[in-house]
């Protein structure tokens, strides 16, 4: 790893100030990511602004038919959080199916988001819920958040502050993990949500995408076999050692199918 | 850069570059070597210990993550007259390691484990364990012994 500055601020607005001083500064949260790709040299920031200190990007809160989690909230807190498991199920399962119970104790839901591993699982999530992301600058829907491979809508000297996930009727995800890393082979997300029907992909691709033509034969009738015929074209998902673009596309009519079952 | 915390039970403090893993500074600044390095690419979990009472992969965190946190390492975990923790016993009584390297992170993600979901089933001890690699047992006795040490927690 190389050497760095190291900055521990206690407020949103001091990591801003930070983050804006020039430099190539990155902000730290977690780690689980950061750390790995810095000792590997993928990424040698000359600065690293650690948002661990700060109080005010922790936390679920209920507002009304929403709830909020803070940034800088580890895996393990919103899968063991009552207020998420009673209100989406869906999303207290999948973070506590994220990597292992130390990786989600130290890994946030803000990090994982900047970060937009093609087959991290909270992108699935935040998409297939329809959930808003909000930074210090602005709020972004999640239709307009996930730009491509490790790519988001954040601007230079943006920080993700807290995400809000509107309560769904129904929601389930479903994923066919990597044995080894535990990340997404697959996974799918199918939620009926006061916007619409949305399943939403993750693992398949460059980046988590939708699937219209899923969300338009479960919103005619929510069923399993409603989606047991309809398969994404593979020429655009991923063939990697762990799984070929078709045994993906399989996956994913086999995921949604189990999702949809599940979302009772 | 300067840094402070509490390693089981003891204040410490030191002066160490930013880019210090805590892991490292556990071994060579600290010399507790019964924290392992398995794989430095937080895999394994041998690094596993606990901070401000969570267990985490001390190999994937700054040891300036830790400043000012409450760390127990596997050297913390008895009792200062030596009588071992019941997560320790169980795993001799029951045969939980062989080479005994992956050891005191296996411990230390029991422990945790079996906080969080007290009494826990075979399935749940499996599934909660896959943070932690072991080359020699197959599993099977270190699952007996977070089983039997359930009981005693
Ligand atoms: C062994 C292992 C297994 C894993 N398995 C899975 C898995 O199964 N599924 C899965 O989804 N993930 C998995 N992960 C990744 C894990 O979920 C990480 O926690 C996550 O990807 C990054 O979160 P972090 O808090 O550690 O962020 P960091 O690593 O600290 O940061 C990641 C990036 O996000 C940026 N960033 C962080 N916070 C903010 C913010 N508030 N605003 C703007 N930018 C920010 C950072 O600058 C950095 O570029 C695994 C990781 C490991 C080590
Ligand atoms: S040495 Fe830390 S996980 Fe392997
Ligand atoms: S006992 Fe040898 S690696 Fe687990």
């Amino acid at each position: 790893m190389y050497a760095f500055n190291y900055q521990n601020p206690k407020s949103v607005a001091d990591a801003a100030a930070a983050l804006s001083k020039g430099g190539d500064a990155k902000l730290l949260a977690g780690g689980q990511s950061l750390i790995a790709a810095m000792k590997l040299r993928l990424s040698a920031p000359t600065d690293l602004i650690d948002l661990g200190g700060i109080k005010e990007l922790s936390g679920i809160k209920v507002e009304g038919n929403n709830i909020s989690i803070g940034a800088m909230t580890r895996h393990a807190e919103v899968a063991r959080s009552k207020e998420v498991q009673a209100k989406i199920p869906a999303l207290a399962s999948l973070a506590g199916g994220i990597g292992d119970r130390m990786v989600r104790n130290m890994g946030t839901i803000g990090g994982s988001l900047a970060h937009n591993d093609p087959v991290a699982d909270y992108p699935a999530g935040v998409l297939g819920l329809n959930a808003t992301v909000h930074t210090n600058k602005r709020k972004i829907a999640a239709d307009d958040f996930f730009k491509g491979m490790f790519e988001t809508a954040l601007a230079a000297g943006e920080i993700i502050v807290s995400v809000s996930f509107p309560v769904p009727k129904r929601a389930a995800y479903i994923k066919f993990k990597n044995p080894a890393s535990r990340y997404a082979i697959v996974g799918v997300l199918a939620a009926e949500t006061a916007s619409g029907v949305r399943v939403a992909v993750t693992g398949a691709a460059s980046s988590v995408f939708r699937v219209a033509a899923m969300e338009k034969a479960l919103a005619a009738k929510w069923s399993a076999d409603a989606v047991a015929g309809i398969s994404v074209p593979a020429d655009k998902l991923n063939s990697d050692l762990h799984a070929s673009a078709e045994y993906r596309a399989h996956l994913i009519t086999v995921m949604a199918r189990r999702a949809v079952e599940a979302a009772k | 850069m300067k840094i402070s915390m509490t390693v089981n039970g003891k204040p410490v403090s030191a002066e160490v570059e930013a880019r210090t893993l805590l892991v490292t500074f556990i071994r060579e600044n600290l010399r507790l070597t019964g924290t392992h390095v398995g794989c430095d690419t937080s895999q394994c979990g041998a690094c596993t210990i606990h901070l401000n009472g969570r267990a985490v992969k001390s190999c994937n965190i700054l040891a300036m993550q830790a400043e000012g946190a409450d760390i127990v390492t596997i050297e913390g975990l008895a009792k200062a007259d030596g009588t071992l923790h019941p997560m320790q016993e169980a795993f001799r009584e029951h045969h939980g390691l062989q080479c005994g390297f992956c050891t005191p992170g296996m411990v230390m993600s029991a422990v945790d484990l079996v906080k969080n979901h007290p009494n826990p089933s075979e399935e749940t001890i499996r599934a909660e364990l896959d943070g932690n690699l072991c080359r020699c047992t197959g599993y099977h006795n270190i699952v007996k012994a977070v089983k039997a040490a359930s009981a005693k927690m």
